[in-house]
């Protein structure tokens, strides 16, 4: 797929996760994790990091997407915008594991999007440790809405809760996530 | 982790984003910034009770002139350098051009002094008040705006510090302005906009510690 209709799809992934399409902001992210991964994968190899390593900068690059939506100019196109976010995940991490920036050579935005690559590794992180450290409530509520793919009101009936205690669980629980796929010094 | 698993979690609850949002969040943090400044203000001089006769007012007109442009251009700037990528330089360059034109407005008032008056002229007795109270006045604002920046994903750190130490400092010196007004044009050169560019400087030092993501 060429860079020009590939940015035209996932710009109108963006506009309509930005109104608040969650299936948009979902093919989006899954559409951009792949770039992503080939990206980073790529880059790290010249430094001799492995596959792991590019899975961590996926999903910081991610959470990084996804956190600051707000900065997303809706008539700029988005592959700069999100080229910019990776390139400066990926120079946060080198700094963090003291290669250079030197080892990120100038490239443009469309070299993120030339190849992409779906055999995810898992990353560090582990999701079951993160839940269980969630107040029970939280923890319950979250899994009722994503595991079980509840919507907001059905789990607030099952859980006996208000739609708006579901959402601030929810939104506790991803506070939770962006803070453990933030930078983490390295292991 | 998988990082579907992280996509899944990311996509449970996708809340609307307005298009407004990260100018409006500024202007309204600004707000609150210079608010408190206000208070500042009215705490250490009271009230202003300064009596304008027609040629403080004309320095006055250029003081707010000169550093209400520079809140202006600069928020414009720091809404495009506070989103990752390349800004636009266009407003850079509008707000050197502010500085060129004061510059040459003070040197021409200067010129057309005689030589005897200059030393009073630069150093009227209020040019270290300017030079504590206009950074002392720029410390909320410049908070404000650094709390912005930390939720928007700059990529230029010193750029973004240094813009938001210009808009501080301008809006600090405008309060400023209301209780000590400047004497002459080029006092009004010198201590406003050295100061101003002296806090910019130290926004652009400083800010990279508060500004990584």
């Amino acid at each position: 797929m060429d860079i020009r209709s590939l940015e035209t799809d996932l710009r109108t992934l963006m506009l309509a996760g930005l109104d608040g399409d969650a299936r948009a902001h979902r093919t989006l992210l899954t559409g951009l994790s792949s770039h992503l991964r080939a990206y980073f994968k790529r880059r790290l190899a010249r430094i001799g990091r492995g596959e792991a390593d590019a899975e961590d900068l996926v999903q910081e690059t991610l959470m990084a997407i996804h956190t600051r939506r707000h900065t997303y100019d809706r008539t700029q196109p988005l592959t700069p915008w999100v080229y910019a976010i990776a390139r400066y995940r990926l120079i946060d991490s080198l700094r963090r594991t003291k290669a250079s920036s030197k080892d990120v050579p100038i490239d443009e935005h469309v070299d993120l999007f030339v190849e992409d690559d779906t055999g995810a590794v898992e990353s560090g992180l582990d999701l079951e440790r993160l839940l269980a450290r969630l107040p029970a409530k939280t923890r319950r509520t979250i899994q009722l809405v994503k595991l079980d793919g509840l919507s907001t009101h059905e789990a607030a009936a099952r859980s006996g809760s208000s739609p708006s205690a579901v959402k601030v669980s929810v939104h506790r629980g991803l506070r939770a996530l962006s803070l453990l796929v933030k930078p983490r010094n390295p292991r | 982790m998988k990082t579907d698993e992280l996509v899944e979690f990311l996509s449970i609850q996708v809340e609307p984003v307005k298009a407004t949002y990260l100018r409006r969040t500024l202007w309204l943090s600004l707000a609150v910034g210079i608010g408190v400044t206000v208070c500042l203000m009215l705490a250490l001089f009271g009230v202003p009770t300064y009596a304008f006769d027609a040629a403080a007012l004309r320095i006055q007109a250029v003081s707010f002139l000169f550093t209400l442009s520079l809140v202006a251009i600069g928020a414009r700037f720091l809404v495009a350098v506070a989103r990752p990528g390349e800004p636009g330089y266009k407003a850079l360059l509008l707000m050197g051009l502010v500085f060129l034109v004061l510059l040459s407005a003070g040197l021409i008032a200067l010129t057309l002094s005689p030589r005897a008056a200059w030393h009073a002229m630069l150093f009227s007795p209020q040019w270290s008040m300017c030079l504590i109270c206009i950074p002392l006045f720029a410390l909320a604002p410049f908070a404000a705006l650094i709390w912005v920046l930390r939720r928007a994903a700059p990529t230029h750190p010193a750029l973004s510090g240094a813009t938001a130490g210009i808009i501080a400092a301008a809006s600090g010196a405008a309060i400023f302005s209301c209780c000590i007004p400047g004497s002459s044009l080029p006092f009004v050169t010198v201590w406003y906009g050295g100061v101003i560019l002296l806090c910019a400087l130290v926004g652009a030092v400083i800010s990279p510690w508060f500004l990584r993501w």
